[in-house]
């Protein structure tokens, strides 16, 4: 009755209605993924310079950086040379003058490039794709409803992200530089600026964490309620396809992990506004730098689950469809996901162990955090299971998901090197780390991300991207992601710190030399293959094939929406009669079945 | 991969590289066994014509074997750590009565290696700091007192499988049993600055011959 209504009531709408202030979920969600992606290209782009000083440490860059005869001699002989020439005479302190004279990465600015690569893709890339994108996109398609249940909080999200963003950006461009004391932001190094020189930068960093906190915090609250609430009839819990299952526990864990990261980092821009040293001694008394750490990692770890949970979620959504099976153990990869987030609150401490916290604690921890290595496991063997015996299609999007498993097998087993705490204080801050990492947010959730965006781009946009594109750019990312980061736990395993600048400074990293040239230009590839993506992304948009309604042939209920999904979604609101994953049922014609079939019915082909 | 570890010259550091050992074969083989099982399941299950997929949707006998044997894996090798990592980090447990003790204080962009002299007391007119160098005989216990004056550093020297982070305000206490002597690398592993990188000292291991020469130099009799 309503819902008729609701569609029928169909009226232009004014451009800055539709595409900038839209309280449209699907319109907010590729508001976020565009968004995301422009942030790659930012964090990318950080990475390789940082990349570049590693490889040839002290080494002008290429094509900005100066001549060999113009830093010996002062002769001008290319045109990047003409360029310093000017900044140097300039009778103002230009920005590439002081962060990279003559183009040489200079160790100040090394320590802001990776402190704003690792702060940009952990807050403004992987949270806002895999949340804020794919969560408002798909939550309303897939539950079988209109929208969500606050659209103005909805659209308050995205500005509060934009907001963020711009500040996130300035912090590039003021005196004394952006902050350079890690994404982690330990004290006392952030906390005082007499110890690193950064003044306002490391102030809008806080600032513009937290406002994004606020983004998130809008987001989770907005996605709890329309979780909850707002299902189609028919739709109960265990009928959720299990990306939103993620969604909904990513959404509860962003409510109660980031207001800590607020509250610290309230805590720090007074350590240095008001000088109330929460986390520093003075002689008089005063903090504890490891309190910070505490409250830091207290968010810190529940917000790596963060990062793969709804990857988790997508793969599982991209396994099951291409391998036309039900997803192996349903329940348990449920239980499995609620068991993550509820042992992700415990386990923190892992991240401290060489702190100076007492020995003790990292005991307990290294057992609670072998305890959540636990449930990763039965994921990964939950997804073999879904293959086992299926009728496998390569699409482009099941290679990205078969990366995401093996990737993330990896990334999870070099996580128990470092949960064992005699290992890990050999391991601990050296690129072993940086490896795990990058095997858990790199290889897991954005292979997920870019397998999802190639699988719903025909519901997003109408059109398909181009395949041959996408198969080249997947390969290319295979090939030269394993060539970068694999070689950094051997890296690590010879002791090569992380965040130190120039590793020839040491005589017992000399060997490692080549090695780092080499996971350098793997890097280049890697970046610049994600132009292709980002290309066939926006090409796509406006040029690439019509696509029907249902490409795929998939049981949940996003598909059952006309495309381009119409606003309101769903003509009638759908009713759901059966699980997500209802593949290859014996005895049917078809080897899908939507979850709209009623129980019984005749079968009938297709769409 | 292992063979690039640093050599190792403490005591305590076999037990660290046996358990890395362990950990490197256990997740080796299973991560060989899981990309075997996906690479056959990818052959042997890629779509064919007229072949269907068999609908299955689970196994709780599986769920419940691959939960164990995860389970009972982890905690034996956490069962194995534990006096390991006592043995390194929990001062009950050191060695009593060190042939050495030396408060390290890490400050931007330094070591600082203080000697009680031959008093044993620090505090007092005979201390000796030094900038970079550590000295200590070989096969000998050293206790460290490791501090920071201004920001976090963290200790680290890979030969001897050994990394503490120095607090400001703060001794934490390690220990070690060198038993090569030689001159080893200590970088700092933990941000500390624009300087982070090239924050480096020394540890010199002497033979106890060496080691009472220099004494002798330091604190002439
Ligand atoms: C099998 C499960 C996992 C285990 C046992 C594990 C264990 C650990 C441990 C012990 C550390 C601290 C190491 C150190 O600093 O010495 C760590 C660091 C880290 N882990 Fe994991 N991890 C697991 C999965 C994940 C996942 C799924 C993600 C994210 C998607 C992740 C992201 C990270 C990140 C970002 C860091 C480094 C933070 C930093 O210091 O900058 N881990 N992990
Ligand atoms: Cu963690
Ligand atoms: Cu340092």
């Amino acid at each position: 009755m309503h819902d008729n209504e609701h569609t029928s009531h169909h009226h232009e709408e004014s451009f800055i209605r539709k595409y900038l202030f839209s309280l449209d979920h699907k319109m907010i969600g590729k508001q976020f993924l565009i968004y995301g992606l422009l942030m790659f290209f930012l964090g990318g782009g950080l990475a390789l310079l940082f990349r570049w000083q590693l490889a040839y440490p002290d080494q002008p860059l290429p094509i900005i950086g100066a001549s060999q005869q113009y830093m010996d001699e002062g002769e001008v002989v290319t045109g990047a040379d003409r360029m310093w020439e000017r900044i140097y005479e300039s009778e103002k302190e230009e920005w590439l003058e002081i962060n990279m004279p003559n183009g040489v990465v200079d160790p100040a600015f090394y320590n802001m490039l990776f402190t704003m690569h690792a702060t940009v893709m952990v807050f403004f890339v992987v949270v806002p794709i895999l949340v804020g994108a794919f969560g408002n996109f798909l939550i309303p398609l897939m539950i079988g409803t209109r929208d969500m249940a606050f659209p103005i909080l909805n659209m308050l999200s995205f500005w509060f992200a934009v907001l963020a963003a711009v500040i996130m950006t300035i912090g590039f461009f003021v005196p004394g530089g952006h902050a350079a004391a890690g994404w982690t932001g330990y004290a006392p190094l952030s906390s005082d600026a007499q110890w690193t020189g950064v003044e306002w930068g490391q102030i809008l960093w806080g600032l513009s964490l937290f406002v994004q906190g606020l983004s998130s915090l809008v987001g989770s609250i907005n996605y709890i309620t329309t979780i909850i609430n707002m299902r189609a009839p028919g739709m109960t819990f265990f009928r959720l396809p299990l990306v939103i299952w993620s969604l909904f526990i990513v959404a509860i864990l962003l409510l109660l992990a980031f207001p800590v990261l607020s509250s610290a980092i309230v805590l720090l821009v007074f350590d240095r506004l008001a000088g109330t040293t929460f986390f520093t001694t003075t002689a008089e008394g005063g903090g504890d730098p490891l309190l910070w750490q505490h409250l830091f990692w207290f968010f810190g770890h529940p917000e790596v689950y963060i990062l793969i949970l709804p990857g988790m979620g997508i793969a599982s959504e991209l396994v099951a469809v291409f391998s036309r099976k039900p997803i192996f153990g349903y329940r348990s990869m449920v239980y499995a996901m609620i068991a993550i987030a509820f042992l992700g609150w415990i386990v923190w401490g892992h991240h401290m162990f060489q702190s100076g916290m007492r020995p003790g604690l990292g005991s307990v921890f290294m057992t609670t955090t072998m305890l959540i290595a636990v449930p990763s496991a039965i994921k990964t063997f939950n997804w073999l299971g879904t293959m086992f015996k299926g009728s496998i299609r390569f699409t482009t999007p099941m290679l990205h998901a078969i990366a995401f498993v093996s990737m993330f097998v990896i990334g999870g087993l070099s996580g128990i090197y470092m949960a064992n705490t005699p290992v890990d204080i050999f391991i601990h801050d050296t690129y072993y780390i940086v490896a795990h990492i990058h095997y858990v947010v790199f290889g897991g959730s954005l292979f997920a991300v870019f397998g999802g965006i190639i699988f719903w781009f025909p519901k997003m946009y109408g059109r398909y991207m181009n395949d041959t594109l996408s198969k080249i750019h997947f390969w290319l990312t295979f090939v030269a992601f394993n060539c970068t980061f694999f070689p950094m736990h051997i890296l690590g395993v010879g002791g090569h710190m992380r965040r130190i600048s120039n590793p020839m400074q040491y005589e017992f990293l000399q060997g490692f030399e080549g090695m780092n040239i080499f996971i350098t230009m793997s890097a280049f590839t890697l970046g610049f293959a994600q132009l292709i993506l980002v290309f066939n992304f926006f090409w796509s948009i406006f040029r690439g094939k019509v696509a029907e309604q249902n490409p795929w042939h998939v049981n949940t209920l996003e598909w059952e929406a006309p495309t381009p999904v119409p606003h309101g979604n769903f003509g009638q609101i759908p009713t759901v009669y059966r699980g997500p994953y209802e593949y290859s049922v014996p005895d049917e014609e078809d080897d899908w079945i939507p979850q709209t079939r009623p129980e019984h019915a005749p079968a009938t082909g297709g769409d | 991969m292992l063979q690039w570890l640093p050599e190792n010259v403490s005591t305590f550091g076999q037990g660290v590289d046996n358990l890395f050992y362990a950990i490197y074969y256990i997740t080796l083989i299973t991560l060989i066994l899981v990309m075997a099982t996906l690479i056959t399941f990818l052959i042997k299950y890629r779509y064919q014509e007229g072949k269907k997929a068999t609908y299955i949707e689970g196994s709780t006998t599986l769920e419940i074997v691959w939960t164990a044997a995860t389970t009972v894996i982890v905690f034996v090798l956490a069962m194995f750590s534990y006096p390991q990592w006592n043995k390194i980090k929990s001062p009950t447990s050191f060695p009593e009565n060190p042939d050495v003790v030396v408060q390290v204080s890490g400050k931007q962009f330094n070591w600082d290696m203080t000697y009680p002299g031959p008093d044993n007391e620090f505090g007092t007119d005979d201390d000796l700091t030094l900038e970079n160098e550590l000295h200590v005989p070989v096969n000998a216990v050293v206790h460290i007192q490791l501090t920071a004056v201004d920001v976090i550093h963290s200790f680290f020297v890979p030969q001897l499988r050994l990394k503490q982070d120095a607090l400001p305000s703060r001794f934490i206490d390690m220990w070690f049993e060198a038993t090569k002597a030689g001159r080893y690398e200590i970088p700092c592993a933990e941000l500390c600055g624009f300087g982070h990188s090239g924050m480096l000292g020394y540890l010199n291991v002497h033979a106890q011959t060496d080691y009472d020469a220099w004494l002798q130099e330091r604190w002439p009799q």
